[in-house]
């Protein structure tokens, strides 16, 4: 039997050239795909910028204050590595509240917990001990290996170290909730906020650094920041040998202060959650 | 003893401009098996949504157990379980690991018992230490199934329950929660537009549309008041607005 055009159906879609091994449309179309996604979150686009400014900025300011201070390093061995883990132990805390929350929003969880009696504030005190164990898996081998490596030990900082710990603890769980509220509220698309943002308060935190390095201007804002008297307490003990009460008790009021900001933040969001029927549809 | 298990007054849930469910009243008695039937957008997943407390009502009320569910939610959820094909369980967990967690949320007094009891009754025994990323559709749905009755709930909510299930495993699901009622007294409410399900299932039917219950009545019922031979067509004639019922989703902006 012959098909007229008629009866042959639908006439067949005109495709613009043969089929090739290779084709440039199709990796068009892929490189469309992931403009289309870049486009689709502002966090994301943010961050193709944020992290060469950030570094810019943070290694501007160490090596302005390097630059005339050579021999800083030298007066107190391990200054640097102690620093470091220090600001591990903010950076591990705010993780371990965030990532452990989006672990419940990656497996689309969080209609079934809500549909528990799990409260969100115990939800977020189970973050917080999580976060806990989190940093103290993620911090002790690296302060260990410290002592094997570069025979420095970080717990010569003796009990101001304890304080020191608690405090860039709760400033990290106050960032780690208000990211977490953030990503509630925004989605997925945000998840980025939870590497992104604490970074950014490292060049101001004085963590390598005295917040004296810091241009006039800015030490408002690193005097906003609990971790900056941390680093200045603990550069204090390292330096001179002596434990400044006095920072402690401004990183301590300030970190009440955001504690309560961020569990304030995630309980907001998890309202507006609520209202927007965000805990069943999570998705990016 | 109080034969109202959950009485809804005047809900109404609006999204911008969209009214998702527009000031429904129903109750739902002890014992039932009552479906909420509806085409996509209908406002079924919305209303169990806001039964469980995940959404919050724009307007209206809900009592459950005699508790208003908007103020007194954690009162009422420990009698309550809740299954839907769009929460995931997480992958990286065993089936056993899971259970465990959730016992603890629902305060369960014996969980490792009452586990055990479930994987025979489930047949899950033999997976109960496999991650839930390994298991097929018909596995998980029976893990999604222990999950959510994991604490003899008294009142239970189910999205779709047998969806993207082949029929074997829907029809053995269907069973296992006709038995679980008889043996419990449970309540069921379930969402669905799987007609056959809603027939052989429930003693109860509302069929929602664009936010309204439209009509309600027994699966027999509806059949001959339009005098159809299944509840598929009578939700055909429903949903093509043979019964002069607004069909399209209102919106306030219009």
């Amino acid at each position: 039997m012959t098909l007229t055009p008629d009866s042959a159906g639908p006439a067949p879609v005109m495709l613009a050239a043969a089929p090739q091994n290779f084709s440039l449309r199709r990796v068009w179309a892929m490189v469309l795909r992931y403009i289309y996604l870049l486009r689709s979150s502002w966090p994301r686009m943010l961050e193709l910028a944020y992290w060469p400014i950030v570094q810019m900025i943070l290694w501007g300011f160490i090596t302005q204050f390097f630059a005339t201070n050579s021999s800083w390093v030298m007066q107190a061995s391990g200054v640097l590595l102690g620093a470091m883990l220090l600001w591990d132990v903010l950076f591990r805390a705010q993780l371990g509240v965030s990532l452990s929350f989006m672990e419940e929003m990656w497996s689309r969880q969080l209609g079934y917990l809500f549909a528990t009696p799990l409260r969100p504030i115990e939800h977020v005190f189970a973050l917080l001990t999580l976060s806990f164990l989190r940093t103290l898996i993620g911090v002790i081998p690296a302060s260990l290996l410290a002592i094997v490596f570069y025979k420095y030990s970080i717990f010569t900082l003796g009990l101001p170290l304890v304080v020191f710990f608690a405090n860039l603890m709760v400033m990290g769980w106050a960032i780690g909730l208000f990211v977490s509220g953030v990503v509630l509220r925004f989605g997925l698309g945000a998840e980025s906020m939870a590497w992104f943002l604490i970074f950014a308060l490292a060049p101001f935190s004085g963590v390598y650094y005295p917040v004296s390095t810091l241009p006039a201007w800015l030490h408002p804002v690193a005097w906003a920041l609990p971790s900056s008297y941390v680093f200045e307490g603990m550069r204090a003990v390292m330096f001179q040998g002596v434990f400044r009460a006095d920072l402690l008790a401004a990183a301590a009021a300030l970190n009440l202060l955001y504690i309560a900001l961020g569990v304030g933040a995630f309980l907001l969001a998890f309202r507006i959650a609520r209202q927007r029927g965000l805990l069943l549809e999570i998705n990016e | 003893m109080q034969d109202t298990v959950v009485e809804v007054r005047g809900l109404t849930k609006r999204y911008g401009p969209v009214l998702a469910v527009d000031s429904i009243d129903f109750t739902v008695a002890r014992g039932s098996t009552t479906a909420l039937l509806g085409g996509n957008g209908a406002g079924k997943t919305t209303t169990l949504a806001m039964l469980l407390g995940l959404l919050l009502p724009t307007s209206g009320s809900i009592t459950i157990f005699g508790e208003d569910m908007l103020r007194h939610r954690q009162r009422v959820l420990p009698r309550m379980n809740f299954s839907s094909p769009y929460v995931d369980l997480p992958g990286r967990l065993t089936v056993r690991e899971i259970l465990v967690v959730y016992g603890h949320l629902y305060g369960l007094a014996d969980t490792r018992a009452r586990i055990a009891s479930l994987a025979a009754d489930l047949f899950i025994a033999e997976f109960l230490d496999r991650q839930t990323r390994t298991l097929s559709a018909g596995q998980k749905t029976r893990i999604a199934l222990a999950k959510a009755l994991l604490n003899r709930p008294d009142l239970l909510l189910l999205d779709e329950p047998t969806a993207s299930l082949d029929p074997d495993t829907g029809d053995w699901v269907r069973g296992y929660l006709r038995d679980y009622r008889r043996g419990t007294g449970a309540t069921i409410l379930l969402a669905s537009h799987n007609m056959t399900e809603v027939e052989r299932l429930c003693d109860r039917v509302m069929i929602l549309r664009a936010g309204r219950i439209v009509e309600e009545g027994s699966p027999s019922g509806l059949i001959e008041k339009f005098g159809r031979a299944t509840l598929e067509e009578v939700f055909l004639d429903i949903s093509r607005d043979r019964t002069g019922v607004e069909t399209s989703r209102i919106r306030l902006a219009q």
